[in-house]
């Protein structure tokens, strides 16, 4: 199927799901994180000024630590994410969904030279593409993968109606489609739902707003309530 | 079950294990949480979940909790407290050993060319402008020329400083480059060593040529055994990543590019570390005009003494003791 997430058995036996993130969100990512290390470099360089030839050498110490190592750690300290990859809810995680260790962090960063070739990150990109989970070279060589750090969710919060059984030929992938439409009901306006509950008017035998309401009393049921 | 009974039922827990997630574990705030023992309820509740396909929200909301516990569960540690020590004093000699033959391969790929450049420049006196522009070969001459004072430049205490950074931004970063470069088949690795050797040898050709033997002989002597060796076992390192990719061997490609790069890093942070050593000397022993040149000579071959016994020697006892 082609989509984004991924999947990893772990060893109580149950899939965890991720969801890797593309090129787009990565270099913006990028970006941003070039921005916050030049400004530091750039404040650097106006408080080491006043130290002449010898602040130089402090300055350029701290350069090659930022250029080589700014990534590392962020991604091992602060649970995989850099301030760019924070600001657009990526995080950086093994390829078994572990939180990302020295080693493999330092690799993937070091390759990072590799996956720039031959110039704004060519290689890195093309391999990113070609691949199924979105990994530059570094990635590839280190085991690792970029994902969406999911946002915290609400459980649950259905409709407020009082429930009612399903009629009798109600198969249970049609409950499935009844719940994850009540689901949306927050994301859906009220016109559009009732469009939606019209589609199951053979079933229903009702229209718009009596038929929304009977389905959500249906929902109600489903999930477990009692009148 | 129906849904809304499954979550009433362990609603406490989850929430008990989610703020126990949140918090520090440490703080006595949040109650004491056996986590293997909750992660394994956790896994067990999410599979039933997806099993029974109660709604996407819940299962999503376990697959979070799941995966927030994982990270906790997995946390890669180091168990070795004095992992670092064992790895300088036998690991990385044992992993530059049991690669011996890439390294061979690698010190080939810089000192051949290195070689000839050197004999060429030194028999012709226009070879250097294929590397150089007469700019370059001027400023080189004019830092070993014997009539200097000091080497280099004007240097004092912060000068030195100021070198010793530029020592670790750059030598450090063609280091790092060079073994990047070995994940494109190997070719960047190679081009990296060819290039350093041409170039190097070219330096050293043209300025015996013109005979300031006196000054540049004890000025590289010293960090030299650092650091050439750094750049050639950075270079093997670059070498065995892009072998694993032409010559995968009984594994797929992706396999074997991940065992390469662990044993390749086996290397690199000990050739990190000696580049750092090498900036170190070249900043502060290479550049004192005030050391006798017999000194400088005679602690720089036994710079090179060193760094070869320990890559011959260091760590041979203990793996007879694993095998």
């Amino acid at each position: 199927m082609l989509d984004t997430t991924y999947n990893v058995e772990t060893p109580e036996g149950i899939d965890l799901r991720a969801r890797v993130a593309g090129p787009v969100p990565r270099i913006l990512a990028f970006a941003v994180d070039v921005f916050y290390r030049t400004l530091i470099l750039a404040a650097l360089g106006i408080g080491l000024a006043f130290a002449k030839t010898a602040g130089m050498g402090i300055w350029l110490v701290c350069s090659f630590l930022l250029e080589w190592f700014y990534p590392v750690f962020f991604e091992v300290l602060r649970g995989g994410q850099t301030p760019g990859k924070k600001a657009f809810g990526l995080m950086v995680v093994n390829d078994n969904l572990t939180p990302i260790s020295w080693g493999a962090s330092i690799v993937r960063n070091l390759l990072r030279f590799a996956d720039f070739l031959p110039f704004a990150y060519a290689t890195g990109i093309i391999a990113m593409t070609l691949g199924r989970n979105f990994q530059r070279l570094g990635d590839l060589a280190a085991g690792t993968l970029v994902v969406y750090r999911d946002t915290e969710k609400v459980p649950m919060a259905l409709p407020d109606a009082a429930p009612l059984p399903p009629p009798r030929d109600f198969k249970q992938q049609d409950q499935l489609a009844l719940i994850s439409l009540l689901e949306r009901h927050e994301d859906l306006s009220e016109a559009r739902q009732q469009e939606l509950a019209n589609l199951l008017e053979p079933i229903t035998a009702k229209r718009d707003s009596a038929a929304l309401e009977y389905l959500r009393s249906v929902g109600s049921w489903l999930l477990g309530g009692r009148g | 079950m129906r849904q809304r009974d499954f979550e009433n039922r362990h609603r406490d827990s989850w929430a008990q294990l989610e703020a126990w997630l949140k918090n520090d574990h440490h703080s006595a705030e949040v109650a004491a949480l056996d986590l293997p023992a909750a992660y394994r309820e956790l896994c067990q509740q999410l599979a039933v979940a997806k099993e029974r396909q109660y709604t996407n929200r819940l299962i999503d909301h376990l697959n979070q909790l799941v995966t927030a516990a994982h990270h906790r569960v997995y946390r890669q540690q180091t168990l070795r407290r004095k992992g670092w020590l064992h790895y300088l004093l036998a690991g990385f000699p044992q992993a530059v050993r049991a690669n011996g033959r890439v390294v061979a391969l690698a010190t080939a790929l810089f000192l051949l060319p290195a070689l000839v450049m050197g004999i060429g420049t030194y028999n012709n006196d226009a070879l250097i402008y294929a590397m150089m522009s007469p700019g370059d070969v001027l400023s080189l001459e004019s830092m070993y020329d014997p009539g200097n004072r000091v080497l280099g430049r004007e240097r004092g205490s912060d000068t030195d400083l100021a070198m010793f950074g530029f020592y670790i931004k750059n030598n450090i970063g063609i280091a790092f480059r060079t073994f990047a470069g070995g994940i494109l088949f190997g070719l960047g690795s190679i081009f990296f060593l060819l290039f350093n050797g041409l170039y190097l040898g070219a330096v050293f050709g043209h300025i015996t040529r013109v005979g300031f033997v006196s000054t540049f002989y004890p000025f590289v002597i010293g960090h030299g055994a650092f650091e050439l060796t750094a750049i050639v076992l950075a270079g093997a390192a670059g070498l065995l990543l892009g072998r694993s990719l032409v010559d995968p061997g009984q594994h797929r490609r992706s396999v074997a590019l991940r065992l390469a790069s662990v044993e390749a890093m086996k290397i690199m942070y000990g050739t990190f570390l000696m580049l750092v050593i090498a900036a170190f000397l070249e900043a502060f022993w290479s550049s004192s005009a005030a050391t006798p040149i017999a000194i400088k000579l005679g602690f720089g071959a036994l710079l090179w003494l060193l760094v070869f016994a320990y890559f011959a020697l260091a760590g041979r006892g203990e793996s007879r003791h694993a095998n």
